[in-house]
């Protein structure tokens, strides 16, 4: 068998317009599903975080939990509970985008919510201690003092969970999501060039989370150590 | 809520086909797993190796290794090894692989260059962690570099890489689930089936969500064992805090 190519110029615009960016005929993209996961992703895992660090043991168990089940099962697991078993529980129906969406955002939070956590405990005590000594309440500590360092000290392996969801974002394509893995899978279908197909979309993947992991880098120096 | 109208029926997991099921599952995803780390170890090792040998070609062959594999996604590299793979092979070696279980072994490398170079880097930051004074030391004392690696260098790099390697394996066993979508038969997989055929959804998944998470905190808790009882008085091992 040979290799051709150019089953991928021919079939460029779908592959990038629909499957990448999620513009066309269907409810996709990678982009357009890995930008809100991330971002809310984030947000939940700041509130998990801090649970965990939590005096109040209502706020911390429950946290502590989440994390460690979540981080003890496979996300393909997460996507088919919410595939599968909001239509039974509730009587309706969710679109692939909402269920991937939801699949990435409680999976990913648990291992955000860990970074927040070492981020925050990596803030020296004597911080917080003076930032009460000055007058300021705990929230205005924590929301003045403690993120804002914190957040500093987590960017690197922020970036490296940001490169894992980004990656993951794929396996929304086995519930049928139009990414730019089904969206290889649908040109195959037609064109029969696995290797081909593979091998590009790979590399499309690569040039993203390469460049991201860069960045990572280059941020990390830039900041220098804490 | 028309949570009420779910009638639970765990019997379904006993009943007919699916203990056995489950269980076919479970083996197939230890074995699919026990392949892909060894495959995983071995890649992580060389190319972890051969990233501080003095010697460029190789060490730009072993980077690119790492950065490709490890930045693309494994489901990519699943169709990739289980579609695009075969059709490049010999007719004999592809009539061997159809009739021994092609989606498995795709599975398994897949799987295995994929967490190899996710393993490499572990290696590579626990050697470089290691002070070089150690290795001045040793040869000051009178060992030969080899032997300075073999007793001194890398007993205390292995027990360093024990809890970042501790959580690759885990993610390897985790990210096994994966290969359903070239239909290894493994533990996910066969929880699908089940709930296929009994529609029975949320029994099925917490059959194997519990089996997932009885592994992982299990595999977890024996490493955790193992850090504990190797680690050197004296010598702070793996950085652990108190939270």
């Amino acid at each position: 068998m040979t290799l051709d190519f150019s089953v991928v110029w021919r079939n460029l615009d779908f592959l990038i317009i629909q499957g990448f960016f999620g513009f066309g005929n269907f409810v996709g993209g990678t982009l357009r599903l890995a930008i809100p996961s991330i971002v809310l992703g984030f947000i939940l895992g700041i509130f998990i975080g801090l649970g965990r660090l939590s005096r109040r043991a209502w706020l911390r168990v429950p946290a502590t939990l989440y994390v460690e089940f979540f981080r003890g099962i496979p996300l393909v697991m997460v996507i088919f509970w919410i595939w599968i078993v909001i239509p039974v529980v509730l009587r309706i129906k969710i679109p692939e985008f909402g269920v991937a969406l939801t699949a990435f955002v409680i999976f990913e939070a648990a291992y955000l919510g860990e970074i927040v956590r070492a981020g925050v405990q990596s803030v020296p005590r004597g911080q917080v201690e003076a930032a009460t000594a000055v007058g300021l309440s705990s929230s205005q500590t924590m929301r003045h003092v403690v993120l804002p360092q914190a957040l500093k000290n987590m960017i690197p392996s922020l970036v490296t969970q940001f490169i894992v969801l980004f990656k993951d974002t794929s396996l929304a394509s086995i519930i049928g999501f139009m990414d730019l893995t089904k969206a290889a899978q649908v040109v195959n279908n037609r064109e029969i060039r696995p290797f081909e197909l593979y091998l590009f979309i790979a590399a499309v993947y690569w040039v993203c989370t390469y460049s991201m992991s860069r960045y990572a880098r280059s941020l990390e120096k830039r900041l220098g150590p804490a | 809520m028309a949570l009420v109208n779910y009638r639970f029926d765990w019997s379904v997991l006993w009943t007919g086909e699916s203990g056995r099921w489950l269980l076919s599952g479970l083996i197939t995803t230890l074995e699919l797993a026990a392949c892909a780390w060894i495959l995983a170890v071995a890649l992580g090792i060389l190319s972890g190796a051969l990233r501080t040998v003095p010697f460029r070609p190789l060490r730009v062959l072993a980077t690119f290794y790492v950065e490709f594999f490890r930045n693309v996604p494994l489901l990519v590299w699943m169709f990739f090894w289980y579609f695009g793979v075969p059709p490049l092979l010999p007719e004999s070696v592809r009539e061997w692989l159809f009739s021994h279980g092609l989606e498995f072994w795709a599975a398994v490398c897949a799987l295995g260059v994929y967490s190899g170079a996710r393993f490499s880097e572990v290696l590579r930051s626990g050697i470089q962690s290691i002070p070089r004074t150690q290795l001045e030391a040793s040869v000051a004392s009178g060992l030969t570099v080899l032997q300075a690696y073999r007793f001194v260098i890398l007993p205390i790099a292995l027990r360093l890489i024990i809890p970042p390697a501790t959580n690759e394996s885990l993610n390897l066993l985790k990210n096994s689930s994966v290969a359903l979508t070239i239909s290894v038969a493994e533990l996910t997989f066969q929880t699908r089936q089940i709930e296929t055929y009994t529609a029975k959804a949320i029994e099925a998944l917490t059959a194997g969500t519990v089996i997932y998470l009885v592994l992982c905190v299990s595999l977890a808790a024996v490493m955790s064992w193992v850090e504990r009882r190797t680690a050197i008085p004296g010598l702070i091992v793996g950085g652990r805090q108190r939270a």
